[in-house]
């Protein structure tokens, strides 16, 4: 692991405990330990006040309405594209579409470019490290296609074998799909050299950021990929929106996902013309409430920097992973030498959703079981995992806190 | 004793844990290391219980008109809920296993400790054990 800065002098978490109301609460007689952040990180007051002042003040339908709200809301919606542009560094805005979230984002470019360009006989790889939503569309497609679906490996520490990946590429490989940091093991992959190598055989990449959209610096322009998706609700926005960056150049050969308002340009029942990008992926009235609240969430994290957040997460990482490491028993899955803040691990003899119960009976909330990434799991021969996921406003007391109810269930169940 | 007997008596155990949740985890887990072991035999696919989110192993007996439960789970939570279930129903006649009326899941407050998913598998496991009481009551109405 590599070192960190002394970011927990920097960083003032009791201030930013401030900004986020639900964090002070009680859970069955104790306080609140919020340590599910890679599933969805909590919200701070910025965000929820974007929401209630966006229903309270300016809800209107955008883009056609030529009313002062209508007008009010579609700036604010579009001031969220271009707060995403800044955010991934894109080239335009016209590169930033609106989506429900990662999810979304994967399978409009499995459908909408996969379908137009994956021929029979052809070749998508993704890793073993992927969530299921980056396995399952591809899947789709391949199935369609006649094309073949072929896989990463990753070895004992959860990284992914480059060597492998590269004998994988050839001029059969159309798509490369594998994400920034992983939701089980918190690896951060080499995706710019990933990138490169794909570029070399004509095949396009698409970079799932769900666990790097909070926690990383993207540039999509220097990492030169030509897909990448994010999720709000994993960067302390709302749920039901995110964002899919394209480039241009292939966006503008992909057939429309969704028919239907907003993204047609003339429609006779002849035919249909399609309105320019973004809007040509952007059917019907979008999530606009959540896309207002967004930018907010994105200009949090850029006010106290994606770096000093990074580095201040990072030492909790390496305070828990030294103390969780030391309990008995404890197995930790995954140990890439670069991580997100994410802690997997697994007690001999102790089933994880057994631990997951035990914790929230103390008010820690931590995520057990496969993670949506059972051919992982497989890949270590287990059903799942702990995970405990950390975010800006965790301490380290609130690590200890993890530590001591791990230390009890251990002691009950020995 | 009863059904109702064992269940009044469930509750006024569970009533001493104070609605301490940590106390009350400890307690359904101590109650499932208690649990007479299943036979390695009855470990099989057939006999997991659908709907469980941990794995549940569960098989009946008929032994002088009385049915006897034993099961199993991988989780030690899941192993102590079943255990209630097993120390409530067994050694009860099929008839009265079909006409039960579970109150202490109530009573004790066990929404509040398991979640929806939880919830769902512990129907599950009840609806199970009230099938294996049904074909032993058809068994015996076949019988006789």
């Amino acid at each position: 692991m590599t070192t960190a800065s002394p970011a927990l002098s920097v960083i003032d978490v009791e201030k930013i405990r401030k900004e986020f109301p639900i964090l002070h609460q009680t859970v069955n007689g104790r306080d609140l330990v919020y340590l599910d952040n890679a599933a969805t990180s909590q919200k701070p007051l910025v965000v929820i006040d974007a929401l209630t002042d966006y229903y309270k003040g300016y809800n209107a339908n955008i883009h056609r309405g030529i009313h002062t709200l209508a007008e009010k809301a579609t700036k604010a919606f579009e001031q969220t594209r271009h707060t995403a542009k800044q955010y991934i560094n894109a080239a335009s805005e016209q590169e930033i579409i609106f989506t429900r979230g990662v999810t979304e984002g994967i399978n409009l470019v499995a459908t909408s470019y996969g379908r137009t360009f994956v021929k029979e006989g052809d070749e998508i790889i993704v890793s073993e490290l992927e969530h299921h939503s980056n396995i399952v569309p591809w899947q789709f497609v391949c199935e369609e296609k006649n094309a073949t679906l072929k896989v990463i490996p990753v070895n004992d520490n959860g990284e992914l074998d480059l060597d492998t990946y590269r004998k994988l590429l050839s001029s059969k490989t159309k798509i490369v799909s594998v994400n920034h940091a992983s939701n089980s093991l918190g690896t951060i992959n080499p995706i710019k050299e990933i990138i490169r190598l794909a570029h070399e055989v004509g095949a396009v990449v698409f970079i799932d950021g769900a666990q790097a959209g909070a926690h990383l610096e993207i540039d999509v322009q220097d990492l030169d990929c030509d897909f990448y998706a994010v999720s709000a609700h994993k960067m302390y926005g709302p749920t039901g929106t995110g964002f899919l960056y394209g480039k241009k150049e292939q966006l503008e050969k992909m057939p429309p996902y969704h028919g239907g308002g907003e993204m047609i340009k003339e429609v006779t029942f002849k035919k249909t013309t399609y309105n320019d990008l973004p809007y040509k992926f952007e059917a019907g009235t979008p999530n606009i409430g959540d896309v207002v609240a967004f930018k907010y969430a994105m200009d949090f994290i850029t006010g106290l920097g994606r770096e000093t957040m990074a580095a201040y997460e990072h030492e909790l990482l390496l305070y828990a992973t030294e103390r969780v490491s030391k309990l008995k028993g404890v197995k930790l899955i995954g140990t890439a030498a670069h991580k997100v803040s994410v802690l997997s691990f697994t007690v001999d003899g102790i089933h994880p959703f057994d631990i997951g119960q035990m914790l929230d009976a103390r008010g820690i909330a931590v995520r057990t079981g496969h993670h949506c990434t059972q051919p992982l799991m497989d890949r270590y021969e287990i059903e799942g995992t702990v995970r405990a996921s950390f975010a800006i406003y965790n301490t380290k007391k609130e690590v200890d806190q993890l530590v001591e109810g791990l230390e009890r269930i251990i002691n009950f169940m020995k | 004793m009863s059904i109702d007997e064992i269940q009044e008596e469930i509750v006024s155990e569970f009533s001493l844990l104070d609605g301490d949740m940590e106390m009350t985890v400890f307690y359904i887990m101590e109650l499932g290391q208690k649990l007479p072991p299943l036979n390695e035999a009855d470990r099989t696919e057939e006999n997991v219980v659908k709907g469980c989110q941990s794995k549940v192993w569960l098989t009946g007996n008929l032994e002088n008109d009385k049915v006897y439960f034993t099961a199993d789970s991988n989780t030690a939570i899941t192993k102590g809920l079943v255990s209630l279930l097993v120390r409530i129903f067994n050694g009860q006649p099929p008839e009265t296993i079909l006409n039960a009326d579970l109150f202490f899941m109530k009573k004790i407050g066990m929404e509040r400790f398991i979640g929806t998913q939880r919830s769902n598998g512990f129907a599950a496991m009840i609806k199970q054990m009230k099938l294996y009481a049904l074909a032993f009551k058809t068994k015996q109405e076949v019988k006789s």
